[in-house]
């Protein structure tokens, strides 16, 4: 198997601060297409109850994936990230990431499995403040293609 | 100015839309995502590792289906769920870029939580790009 199959269930500890901000949010928001003033303007945004302006749905991926990197270039885990593919992706919202918040996420290996030959890695990173209030549970499967 | 729970009825359906993809397109994703893998922007390195062509990010994919969502239920702060399978790539050719159609309908509504599920479909060239793509919004 193209992963190292007792990985199951290990957790890796909190990543640095990822410190969001409105023009991440901003640029985001635009590379995506997504045209809710939400994401760009601060007023808009606080007469809707928000703080600041909120990130987009699937942002969290980009702080999710730098967690998820710790398996990937982790050498006992033996993936091959040049066979690696997007399997499947979630996202629970505890409550939307705004502008201002410092971003923590704590990766977990959920299950390992085989399936076709390739190997398949469910990955649970769960995004918090570094004041500790949960924000968002982002899981990510991933496809190792088995070799020839 | 989000949707009350009271307009929502299982079996609707939302406004769809096509989304046209570039070359560009990839290059904006991949710089504001931090994905840069190059199977996205290099068709030379794409095609070598036997790719088609250069494909879209699958996340790129699942961003902007969402938009029908939140544009529909009025804020995209009341999308406090999604998920998505990626079951095909989008390949991007140069010259004409790709076309992602994407629809999205009611599966179900929760009127005690305030809750509404939709689901998403996305195609290119008639061909289903996500799977189980389900999004749920917080209604007012």
């Amino acid at each position: 198997m193209a992963v190292n199959a007792s990985f199951a269930g290990r957790t890796y500890p909190a990543t640095a601060p990822y410190a969001v901000g409105r023009e991440k949010i901003r640029e985001f928001a635009e590379a995506v297409g997504a045209v809710d003033p939400v994401h760009t303007d601060a007023e808009e945004a606080r007469a809707r109850g928000y703080r600041d302006v909120i990130a987009p749905p699937t942002f969290a991926v980009l702080i999710a994936q730098q967690c998820d990197r710790q398996l990937i270039v982790d050498p006992e885990a033996g993936i091959d990230f040049s066979r690696v593919v997007h399997g499947e992706q979630k996202f629970a919202h505890h409550r939307p990431i705004t502008a201002g918040d410092e971003v923590v996420g704590e990766l977990h290996v959920d299950t390992v499995r085989e399936a076709g030959g390739h190997a398949m890695v469910t990955t649970r990173t769960e995004l918090s403040t570094t004041e500790g209030e949960r924000v968002c549970t982002a899981t990510s499967t991933i496809v190792i293609r088995g070799g020839e | 100015m989000a949707l009350s729970v009271a307009d929502v009825q299982a079996g609707q359906e939302l406004p769809g839309r096509t989304v046209h993809i570039t070359r560009a397109t990839l290059v904006q994703y991949a710089g504001a995502s931090l994905d840069r893998n190059p199977i996205h922007w290099d068709e030379r390195f794409a095609t070598s590792v036997g790719l088609p062509d250069v494909i879209a990010h699958g996340m790129f994919t699942m961003a902007a289906a969402v938009n029908v969502v939140s544009d529909w239920v009025g804020d995209a702060g009341r999308v406090v769920d999604y998920g998505v399978r990626f079951t095909r790539p989008v390949a991007v050719p140069h010259d004409t870029g790709a076309d992602v159609e994407v629809a999205g309908v009611v599966k179900s509504v929760d009127e005690a939580a305030k809750r509404a599920t939709v689901e998403l479909t996305a195609t290119c060239n008639g061909e289903k790009v996500l799977g189980r793509a389900l999004a749920v919004v917080a209604l007012d």
